[in-house]
């Protein structure tokens, strides 16, 4: 039985009072490391400020009904429905029984929420745990006291406490107000994972209903009396900045109730306060459509202070970087410079990505109200804390005076990590004295920058006379981030091996993309394996295993960042499931497997040629991401996470000229559409009892390996550059 | 400014607006029926999509004016109860992640099932290639829009 502690030092991560209307009130940390066990944080994970805050509920009603309060929002990665079966899991009650709520908007309950993201149920798997078992304990001992029995005389299930040699039965609703006085336990048992009955059970989204009925829950959704509109206008290009516009004219245009410039500078800016634009024209009116006519109508002076770069400079610089950039992370195990002197066969291949916009299908926007002495804001982010503190520097105020609360996300991918949108909200808040929601254009979202950087590497590898791998080197450049993880696969299963992770400079700005640095790498490592394989003559999927095999029985150098037997895992689980091995005729089979946030997942393509187009037929993915807590949520994680691999891979770019853009909206920007999907994706879990993983990301990067491996069997080319679609032997 | 009187989920709307508005933004901002979504505003991506009588349009690209005496129905008036076969197909699937692209995806599929009810997997493509879903559900959605379909009571 593991025990999971409540307590940190002597502060208690619970905390329980009567709830309004009778019954009991759990209050607890819902975001917190704290580990079972032990009392001390894991090494190494720095004890989040919030450590001790109170922002997740549970209300055990004495009607029996259990209310969960997630101060999680709703990103489109089912964490408002998951993470609650956690908590109802270790309470045990009926799912029928529970009700999902979120934070009710400025009640002051609810601080420091923190998004979901493919780290936030490895966060808050403990905690959640520990909250729904204390519950579960102190209604025992509730009972127990009433009953005068102990209790391990008593069993808890379904919602129902039974005495074990006795007839006696009392509901948790009918005990739950006497609860309330127990003191809260140091230390709680936690159920077996075999005993689990919800987790690991297909639970249904909580808010389909609100979806399926168009109820407001996203950002642009939100109103308020009395609130104006926004709309901004940021400078065409990267490496320019706004000096003066046609003010009166904008001002006298119908709608418009102010025109002016903002300026969203802020000293020591965080991590996330990246973005392309520090000064920007602001419109502020009544009607969208009459601050677009106003955009339309805008006549700015615009100035150029920095380089004005195209998709050419771009690539040139990639180039030069793999021959004299700066290398930001390395790793070198071997001699490989002397093992390609001996080696009877070299392979050497480059690949390339481009430049590509997040696009949330909702743009972004946000709620502002700036006082004399606070702000309030309302909207999409993934991360409220930088926020806040944005804001907060931005306007000169404490950070107590600045409150943030989250509505649902329409698609994040790592775009509302970056908190602009809420700053420049803030901004035009205070110029104008009141409430206002700031709306950006497609247009704007698209141009305005934060995005995935692009990326050049060249992969290298060696054969001895008996086709064995003895080197293989990467060096790996991006604007302005290299995509190499210099200990990820295949370090430690390669004898002579180096990766080198190189920069180099760009004014366009750039930030986290849906997996980001392994939505690159996975595709080209994956593919140049393909290649080396067949080179060696060998099965893609031995060949793999081999190499899993070396790393697992004799790891060369130091330490590598991946378990094999659970990447060979989830190989073998794929090839078996899709059958591999075994031809169909017009069939074009490709295979990748990745690691990247903490869970394996290989994937096999089942490709048909129709019209001369290439046509993903079948999708088998085969996952490890330890216990799988809602099946089907999680299958549509990584479904999508295919789709979405597939379709940047294969029809996405964004290209620059004179400093801007070319695509700005989806006419020229292409996104996977309904009959560019798989017909088919089936998903495969690995069974374990290992903690909970990531699921958000990890189906994405071997998605592009296994479509390029696809590719080139269904057509007899090799792709290395990045969208396929402009490859020509595709389009052909 | 001009005046209109709009049919709008079996109501009339009175209200006076720039007559080149599109539907998107007098539902958006004027009536505060904010179900239809802004995703391009450029006949792109479906977010935007509601019924004119029967048809499924893109309320982004269609200005007040040119509506006259036509049904508009968007999302919150697709059923009284969040039960049209279609909308219950979308709870059974478990389709969406995000949920931004929905409602206009289930415009669309509604509008189409309505006029094809059996349609086959192409069909479904072909009607549905306009609505992106940048979460990737498509597989999700064409299953419930043959779900919808052998209910027999779309
Ligand atoms: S908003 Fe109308 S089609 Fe995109
Ligand atoms: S569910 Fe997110 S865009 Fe479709």
């Amino acid at each position: 039985m593991t025990k999971i502690v409540t307590h940190y030092n002597r502060r208690s991560f619970i905390k329980v009072s009567a709830a309004a209307g009778g019954g009991m009130l759990i209050g607890f940390s819902w975001l917190n490391g704290c580990k079972s066990n032990t009392t001390e944080p894991e090494v190494g994970v720095a004890v989040p400020k919030e450590w001790f805050e109170i922002n997740g509920y549970i209300k055990i009603g004495d009607t029996g009904m259990v209310t969960i309060y997630s101060p999680n929002p709703e990103i489109g990665q089912n964490v408002r429905t998951s993470m609650p079966m956690i908590v109802a899991e270790e309470l045990d009650v009926p799912w029928e029984n529970v009700v999902v709520e979120q934070a009710p908007l400025n009640t002051g309950w609810y601080q420091n929420q923190f998004a979901g993201g493919s780290l936030s149920i490895r966060l808050s798997w403990n905690a959640l745990r520990m909250a729904g078992a204390t519950g579960r304990r102190m209604l025992m001992e509730a009972a127990a006291k009433e009953w005068e029995l102990k209790v391990s005389d008593l069993t808890a299930s379904e919602g129902v406490i039974k005495e074990i040699n006795g007839e006696r039965t009392v509901t948790y609703g009918e005990i739950a107000s006497k609860a309330v006085g127990i003191e809260v336990p140091k230390e709680v048992e936690l159920k077996g994972i075999k005993d689990f009955k919800l987790i690991g059970t297909s639970i249904k989204n909580v808010d389909g209903k609100k979806i399926v009925t168009g109820e407001p829950l996203f950002g642009l959704d939100f109103h308020r009396d009395g609130m104006q509109l926004a709309m901004i206008q940021h400078p065409p290009a990267f490496g320019m900045t706004v000096k003066d516009f046609n003010e009166a004219e904008i001002k006298s245009m119908p709608g418009v109730k102010d025109a002016f410039i903002v300026d969203t500078t802020v000293e020591e800016p965080g991590g996330f306060d990246e973005k392309g634009f520090k000064q920007l024209i602001a419109i502020v009116g009544e009607s969208t459509w009459q601050l677009m006519q106003a955009k339309k109508a805008l006549k700015a002076n615009w100035e150029t202070t920095g380089e004005l770069e195209s998709s050419d400079m771009h690539v040139k610089r990639l180039e030069k970087a793999l021959v004299s950039g700066e290398v930001l992370e390395s790793r070198r195990d071997g001699n490989p410079e002397a093992a390609f002197k001996k080696a009877a066969k070299i392979i050497e291949r480059t690949y390339s990505a481009p430049f590509i916009a997040h696009n949330t299908l909702e743009p972004m926007n946000f709620f502002a109200n700036v006082t004399e002495d606070s702000a309030e804001l309302i909207g999409p982010t993934q991360t409220p804390e930088a926020l806040e503190g944005s804001v907060a520097k931005l306007l000169n105020l404490p950070l107590e005076n600045v409150t943030v609360n989250m509505t649902r996300i329409g698609g994040g991918f790592g775009r509302r990590l970056y908190v602009h949108f809420g700053v420049e909200a803030a901004a035009i808040s205070k110029k104008i004295g009141g409430p206002v929601k700031l709306i950006y254009s497609r247009e704007d979202d698209m141009t305005q920058g934060t995005y995935r950087p692009t990326y050049r590497s060249v992969y290298k590898a060696g054969l001895d006379e008996n086709n064995n791998l003895i080197a293989f080197t990467v060096k790996g450049a991006g604007l302005p981030e290299g995509p190499v993880f210099p200990n990820r696969f295949p370090a430690g299963a390669v004898e002579n091996y180096s990766a080198e992770k190189i920069k180099a400079p760009t004014n366009v700005t750039t930030g986290a993309w849906r997996a980001p640095r392994s939505n690159f790498t996975a595709g080209a490592e994956q593919a140049f394996l393909d290649e080396v394989a067949e080179a060696a003559g060998k099965d893609p999927i031995d060949f793999r295993l081999e190499l899993f095999d070396r790393a697992i029985k004799d790891p060369v150098g130091e330490k590598h960042e991946y378990e094999p037997e659970r990447y060979a895992g989830v190989l073998k689980l794929v090839k078996e499931k899709a059958n591999w091995g075994a031809p169909k005729p017009n069939v074009h089979r490709g295979v990748a497997a990745y690691f990247c946030h903490s869970t394996y997942v290989a994937e096999v393509f089942d490709m048909i040629m129709k019209n001369g187009q290439p046509i993903v037929e079948k999708v088998w993915c085969a996952v490890d991401c330890g216990i799988v807590v809602n099946r089907d949520a999680a299958k549509n994680m990584i479904q999508g996470g295919v789709i979405d691999g597939i379709g940047h891979s294969m029809y996405s770019q964004l290209t620059f000229e004179n400093g801007a853009p070319k695509q700005m909206n989806f006419d020229k920007y292409q996104l996977i559409r309904h009959s560019q999907a798989p017909k088919e994706i089936e998903v495969f879990f690995v069974e374990n009892e290992i903690d909970p993983t990531g699921l958000g990301e990890p189906g994405l990067p071997p998605a592009i390996g296994a479509l390029a491996n696809a590719l080139y069997k269904a057509t007899g080319q090799r792709h290395y550059h990045q969208p396929f679609v402009t490859e020509k032997q595709v389009v052909g | 400014m001009a005046n209109f009187n709009l049919k709008i989920n079996g109501k009339t709307q009175q209200l006076e607006v720039d007559p080149t508005t599109p539907i998107l933004w007098v539902l958006r901002d004027h009536l505060k029926l904010v179900g239809t979504k802004y995703g391009c505003g450029i006949s792109q991506c479906g977010a935007c999509t509601i019924h004119l009588g029967d048809n499924a349009v893109r309320s982004c690209q269609l200005p007040v004016s040119s509506v006259g005496n036509q049904e508009i129905t968007t999302i919150e008036g697709l059923s009284e109860h969040g039960d049209h076969p279609v909308q219950q197909a979308w709870l059974e699937e478990d389709v969406y992640q995000c949920g931004y692209c929905q409602a206009g995806q289930i415009m669309n599929a509604s509008a189409f099932l309505k006029k094809n009810p059996n349609p086959t997997d192409e069909e479904i493509e072909g009607a549905m290639n306009g609505n992106i879903c940048r979460c990737g559900t498509y597989i999700r959605i064409k299953k419930a829009i043959k779900t919808a379909a052998n209910s027999k009571t779309v």
